[in-house]
């Protein structure tokens, strides 16, 4: 093609014995700069078009077309705008442009919020999560009783790879974290206690803080930033594609099959991680111990002695609570994500940021009620 | 090794193409040539391997043998960032629509404008509600595609794939979803679209009439024999084939006379 000049685009508005003209010259293209538009733009369609000095054109020129016809267009009126003098490509474009009249009616005027109602919108929205997790555990305590009498359906070989996901998975993860706490616990402690020459209660320390409170919730925290997350995001990308739906449809309940083996395998596998990790912080403390010469046997008998069965099963207690609740945060807000990849996105925020608010909570609460009872 | 085309002229040449999923092979020896301003033609059965051919023309996949070309140019041999001068010419629809859910359909077709070109915003809403009215979604700019239908979902993702009036038009399966008038409006569009802009379109698709309407060249993937049953004008495919299951196919398995194909 022989490399013609371009020339710049563009549109007058002439009349031509009460018919309104619209001639376009130039070239129409995307990197031509914008479009010169001489005379005023009517508010009528053209009636004709003159198009003698057009040059080539992309896609802007129809687009400019159809931006002045519907912005002329009468409401209810059907009638297709006369397009003639344009050439035929063009007209052709033009033709299936206006075949599917605008539809009107899907329009959606960006709606606008005093601050009153921002507020009231929030407050109404913050009662509905209330409600909405008030509703899921009454669901969750449902299935259960549908699993205690067994009538609920789900597959056990679901089951058992949520089981190896958030058990056998993750201990690599869950050895380093309570290695790496029992070693800080231990060496903190000695440092103060060496100062009174009582470096053996590093064992009572690293124990008691194992037992109580570090060992369960950095296995709660780590559990809900890795299986809290990895459920959500799973059940809201079902959700977006419609597999959730597709399993109502074949008649399973969607919170017998996709809640209750992710709530049954964490219940089950939070205490048994937790118990692990204590057992690593103790180890970590010792080897803190055999560094600053306290030899283990002393420091396993000290060990023994200070924590009882009441404090050693403290943690696994609680950790059957918060491991129910990592599990239904998750749950909750994928089944509760929108329909886009985005929202299985904020899905998976609120879920970790819900259930670790969740357990610093639940574990206050355990800790004063622990108080009250002396244990 | 073979590093140009035979024929420079062709725009997009397929030399020995075999494509595969790790050692599963898809399709074989894979040869032709799509000149400019065809309207080209994919077809086979469910699963032969027509998406996967389109992802190898676009640079999803990689061959596991063979060449294609653009123009003279070797676009298989072409390291990423030459692929992006390529790629900048084509307009792709994904089989399943593929639209960006968290943005409206609006954004959806304005993000490639926005990101590659200098337009005014006025003129990008212009050129925006123009391709939504191509495809017969105008008005539906502020929805988001999982609040429209699934074929309009469809339509969408070709509004989308010509936002930047494609040298190249890759569309997978255009047709499969919309009913008998909107799928007759997209056989004017695409015909309209290769007049008036000079595209290429490349299509995957299985419906006959739209086949015979718009199709000057087509290639017929045969699920047996795992390599191109046939290359040509699919009227004179259907007709004067040699393979058998060319011509079956393209009489939707009736043996003897061609289906009477309206004339439009
Ligand atoms: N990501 C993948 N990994 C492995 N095999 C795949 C993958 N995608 C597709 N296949 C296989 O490649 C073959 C061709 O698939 P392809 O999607 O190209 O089919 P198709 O011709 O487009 O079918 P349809 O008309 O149903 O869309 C199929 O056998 C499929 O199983
Ligand atoms: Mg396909």
């Amino acid at each position: 093609m022989p490399a013609k000049e371009s020339s710049s685009p563009l549109a007058r508005w002439t009349r031509d014995g009460g018919q309104m003209v619209l001639e376009l010259s130039g070239d129409w293209r995307r990197g031509g700069g914008t479009a010169d538009i001489q005379g005023e733009a009517p508010d009528e369609a053209p009636a004709r078009y003159d198009t003698d000095e057009l040059g080539d054109f992309d896609s802007t020129l129809p687009a400019f077309i159809l931006s002045h016809l519907r912005s002329v267009a009468k409401p209810g009126d059907d009638a297709k705008p006369p397009l003639d003098g344009l050439p035929p490509d063009l007209r052709g474009l033009m033709e299936l442009a206006l075949a599917v009249p605008e539809e009107v009616e899907a329009r959606q005027t960006p709606a606008e919020f005093s601050e009153i109602k921002k507020l009231g919108k929030t407050s109404i929205n913050v009662w509905a999560s209330v409600l909405s997790v008030a509703e899921f555990t009454g669901q969750s305590v449902l299935a259960l009783g549908r699993f205690v009498t067994g009538r609920a359906r789900f597959r056990a070989r679901d089951f058992w790879v949520i089981v190896q996901e958030c058990g056998a998975q993750a201990l690599p993860i869950v050895s380093l974290i309570s290695f790496l706490v029992g070693l800080i616990l231990a060496f903190v402690g000695n440092v103060q206690l060496a100062n009174f020459g009582a470096s053996l209660y590093v064992a009572d320390l690293v124990g008691i803080a194992m037992f109580r409170e570090m060992g369960v919730m950095m296995t709660a925290i780590i559990m809900s930033g890795r299986t809290g997350a990895a459920f959500a995001a799973h059940l809201g990308s079902m959700k977006a594609n419609q597999e959730i739906d597709a399993l109502k449809t074949f008649g399973f309940d969607p919170f017998d099959f996709l809640v209750l083996p992710r709530l049954l395998a964490l219940v089950l596998m939070l205490p048994l991680l937790t118990l692990y990790a204590n057992a690593v912080g103790i180890f970590a403390g010792m080897l803190v111990g055999a560094a600053v010469g306290i030899p283990p046997v002393l420091y396993w008998n000290e060990t023994v002695a200070t924590i009882g069965l009441t404090m050693a099963s403290l943690g696994v207690f609680k950790s059957v609570f918060f491991g129910a609740v990592i599990a239904m945060s998750g749950c909750l807000q994928g089944m509760h994500a929108g329909n886009s990849s985005a929202s299985v996105g904020e899905a998976t925020t609120r879920a970790v940021v819900a259930s670790i608010t969740a357990i610093i909570i639940l574990d206050s609460g355990f800790a004063a009620i622990f108080t009250v009872l002396d244990i | 090794m073979n590093n140009s085309p035979e024929n420079p002229q062709a725009k997009i040449t397929v030399r020995d193409l075999t494509m595969a999923y790790d050692s599963f092979v898809v399709m074989r020896d894979l040869n032709f040539e799509v000149a400019e301003k065809d309207i080209f033609i994919i077809m086979g059965g469910s699963g032969c391997g027509k998406s996967t051919l389109l992802r190898h023309l676009i640079g999803l996949l990689e061959p596991a043998q063979g060449n294609v070309f653009y123009g003279n140019e070797n676009f298989t041999a072409a390291g990423p960032l030459e692929r992006v001068k390529f790629i900048r010419r084509f307009g792709v629809m994904y089989q399943s629509g593929a639209l960006w859910s968290s943005m409206t359909l609006a954004e959806n077709i304005a993000m490639p404008l926005e990101e590659n070109t200098e337009l005014a915003p006025k003129a990008i809403r212009d050129l925006v509600s123009y391709k939504l009215s191509l495809v017969g979604l105008s008005g539906y700019e502020d929805y988001y595609p999982a609040q429209i239908s699934g074929g309009m979902n469809k339509r969408a993702g070709i509004a989308r794939a010509m936002a930047l009036d494609p040298d190249i038009l890759f569309l997978d399966e255009p047709g499969a979803g919309l009913d008998p008038l909107s799928s007759r409006r997209l056989d004017d569009l695409i015909l309209r679209l290769r007049d008036s802009l000079g595209s290429t379109v490349v299509i995957v698709t299985h419906e006959l009439s739209s086949i015979f309407a718009i199709a000057n060249n087509s290639i017929f993937l045969d699920t047996a024999t795992r390599t191109q049953g046939a290359v040509g004008n699919p009227t004179e495919l259907r007709d004067h084939s040699e393979n058998p299951a060319v011509r079956l196919f393209l009489r939707r398995g009736e043996k003897s006379e061609p289906p009477s194909i309206p004339m439009s």
